[in-house]
């Protein structure tokens, strides 16, 4: 069976399931409270994901919050303990083997073989999904000149760089043309100049019609994502755009400049109205609780005279201020954006 | 179907041409067995160092010395004064057993039936203390209880005509050797067999290749057949080996026919490949499955008749050697290889075989599954 029938079966599959089509063509992954526990610990706690077609969405949060665990239970290589599931309009468990043509997914470690070579291990790939032999060499002569990997088809894949083995990693897991794409942190290994191209591709995919998930914890990675979700501990703090999240936050920030900061920073940390003051260079950027009305005036007592500046926040705003047990509930201001509230809370 | 398990396949020959250690182990390992097996295995023990006391010293001794030394069983290596001393040589371990003579030789020598000729009131001539743990020394210095002693005597040897007339059909020079070589076969299928194909999944899971395996449409049994097949070559290399430097080397005859011998062969490689399958889905490093590889290992050494005979076992022990698929192949290959049986003469064994890689396949494709829960 070749990768074109193969899809066009899939798409067949998918719509004649009567009753979830409306859903199926607008969102790519829907979950309501996708709940998995190892050994009694919730790794992933009540996730409620709608994720549009055609869009980029990121999972941001810290290492050990759930983030490749969900990314296994959507592609169905774990089983949720609670909660139900619907990818590409199929639901899991159940429709894993029928998914595993339209998804694709790229792990966190490379799962490439080292001891074969850049053209073997696609071969491998495009054999394992059908593909003829006049297909495998169109397909790979297209994938080795689009991921930059033209010349090195005789190299060793474990001899190579981190970024070219993404690369690789990248082209194996998009070559039968995959409806979703699941990135589990697929620039950990990678330098910024490699990460810059490696978006680029991204949204050469996205512009395709193919939808990306992508989990990460880098900010400026999370920042061009058309959708994110902000995990800790399991627990889906935010959910929105990057824009979306950064006006909802629940702060402002002020930007402190002066001597002395180190001390400064311990005694404004102690007022509960600071959520947060980190030092960047010769700044200090504290974040202020939006109940204060007026955060210059509230704050110019307390720096001995230092400027201060208000600047807009930043998507590392964000994330500090919805996790770490000091999250604060957003505005009401209508947007789409939510940002959840903090354990203490609920 | 058939093109993924040929892509994996594909696959799996590429890696272990490049893996050089284990391309050395297929051939290295059964040519170090063989000679090893070969050359140092010999259930007929010969000159055994042994310690001699000799009270007497007479012409008498020195002659019954001389016709215990003739029989090659035993080397004198060392001399003692006293029977203590002795002891203390065998604690040692200086030496494996040691010839008593008592001043009274002579009286005793002329008053045995085997010297004297005629039945006197006897008494045997002298003692032999052995190190009796091992069993092989003890049965061997045994056979000296009846040496003839006519020669002592001076008298040319009188044979009594034997009971009984022994042919030995397939081994007339009984050369341990010819009864080794077919057995290691089945030693070394097991050893490569069960323990690549084992290695070789955990070591994907491993490495984390499976991790992406199972996003793909590629379904477990077509992943294990893709996995094993290129171990099955594997194996007839290793059958040419064995049995090629076994018949060139130290003459093992290969009466059956190499069509008896390659189905034989194909159904204990099935059979080793699937056990090998089965450890595959239990094990979760490659450290547990090449310890339960061992575990496989010792017992098909030690209880498949390779080295003890299977109908000397306790029932208890000849049961478990009835499931491991090496006591079944050690039958087949010994029967071919040395009586010339046909396959169709150990239907048994060979349905027996079948049904454990149906088995074994069944139960590792349930237990392989497409999740990491």
């Amino acid at each position: 069976m070749s990768a074109q029938q193969a899809s066009a079966g899939g798409t067949v599959a998918g719509t004649s399931a009567a009753e979830t089509s409306t859903a199926a063509s607008e969102f790519a992954i829907e979950t309501r409270g996708m709940t998995r526990a190892f050994g009694g610990i919730n790794a992933v706690e009540n996730l409620d994901l709608a994720i549009p077609k055609g869009t980029i969405y990121g999972f941001l949060g810290p290492n050990g919050c759930g983030k490749s665990t969900s990314i296994r239970m959507l592609t169905g290589l774990l089983s949720p303990t609670s909660g139900d599931i619907r990818v590409l309009g199929e639901t899991l468990p159940g429709a894993e083997e029928k998914l595993r043509r339209r998804i694709g997914y790229m792990t966190q470690k490379f799962s490439l073989y080292d001891n074969l070579s850049v053209r073997e291990n696609l071969e491998f790939v495009a054999q394992i999904y059908g593909l003829n032999r006049r297909q495998t060499k169109a397909r790979l002569a297209e994938l080795l000149s689009l991921y930059d990997l033209a010349g090195r088809e005789k190299q060793m894949a474990g001899s190579m760089s981190g970024g070219q083995k993404q690369r690789l990693a990248l082209a194996a897991a998009t070559l039968h043309h995959p409806e979703l794409l699941f990135l589990d942190e697929p620039t950990s290994a990678v330098d910024p100049e490699n990460r810059r191209e490696f978006w680029e591709r991204l949204f050469d995919l996205c512009a395709q019609g193919t939808t990306i998930l992508v989990s990460t914890h880098y900010m400026d990675e999370a920042e061009r994502c058309h959708g994110l979700a902000i995990l800790e501990r399991g627990i889906k703090r935010a959910d929105g755009s990057p824009q979306q999240l950064m006006a909802a936050m629940g702060a402002r920030v002020i930007e402190v400049s002066g001597e002395d900061l180190r001390k400064l920073k311990q005694s404004l940390i102690s007022d509960a109205n600071v959520l947060s003051a980190a030092q960047i260079g010769s700044r200090l950027r504290v974040l202020v609780q939006s109940s204060i009305a007026d955060p210059l005036a509230w704050l110019s007592p307390r720096v001995a005279g230092r400027a201060l500046t208000e600047v807009r926040p930043s998507l590392e705003d964000v994330f500090v201020t919805c996790t770490g047990g000091r999250a604060q509930l957003a505005p009401p201001n209508g947007s789409q954006a939510t940002i959840v509230e903090t354990q203490d809370a609920r | 179907m058939l093109g993924r398990i040929w892509a994996v396949v594909v696959k799996e020959l590429r890696q272990l041409s490049r893996d050089r250690m284990t391309f050395g182990m297929i051939v290295m390992i059964p040519l170090v067995q063989l000679m090893l097996f070969g050359y140092a295995i010999n259930t007929d023990a010969r000159h055994l160092p042994a310690g001699l006391v000799n009270l007497s010293d007479s012409a008498y001794s020195r002659a019954l010395v001389k016709a215990v030394e003739a029989t090659q069983v035993v080397d004198f290596k060392n001399r003692y004064l006293s029977v203590n001393e002795a002891e203390a040589a065998i604690t040692r371990g200086e030496v494996k057993a040691v010839l008593y003579l008592g001043a009274d030789l002579d009286e005793r020598l002329v008053r045995h039936p085997a010297f004297a000729g005629q039945t006197y009131f006897a008494e045997p001539v002298g003692q032999w203390l052995v190190d009796g743990s091992d069993t092989v020394v003890a049965s061997t210095i045994r056979s000296l209880r009846q040496m003839p002693l006519d020669e002592i005597a001076g008298r040319a040897v009188k044979s009594n005509p034997p009971s009984f007339e022994v042919v030995q059909y397939f081994n007339p020079e009984q050369r341990s050797v010819v009864n080794i070589v077919p057995g290691l076969l089945g030693v070394i299928l097991t050893m490569t067999m069960v323990m690549f194909t084992s290695a070789a999944i955990v070591r994907e899971r491993e490495q984390g290749n499976m991790e992406f395996l199972i996003t793909t449409p590629v379904r477990p049994l077509e992943l294990m057949l893709g996995k094993i097949t290129p171990y099955v070559l594997v194996g007839f290399v290793q059958l040419a080996i064995i049995l090629s430097a076994g018949h060139l080397l130290f003459a093992v005859p290969i009466r059956g026919g190499l069509d008896s011998i390659a189905l034989a062969a194909m159904l204990f490689i099935c059979a080793s490949l699937t056990l090998g399958l089965v450890i595959s889905t239990i094990a979760k490093t490659q450290l547990q499955s090449m310890q339960m590889t061992v575990f496989i290992l010792l017992p098909s050494i030690l209880l498949s008749g390779f080295m003890f005979p299977y109908e000397a076992m306790p029932v208890a022990a000849q049961w478990i050697a009835e499931a491991l698929p090496a006591t079944h192949f050690m039958r087949m290959s010994r029967a071919i290889v040395l009586r010339d049986a046909e396959v169709s003469d150990l239907q048994f064994d060979a349905l027996w075989m079948i049904g454990f890689t149906c088995l074994g396949l069944l139960v590792a494709s349930l237990r392989f599954s497409k999740r990491l829960d």
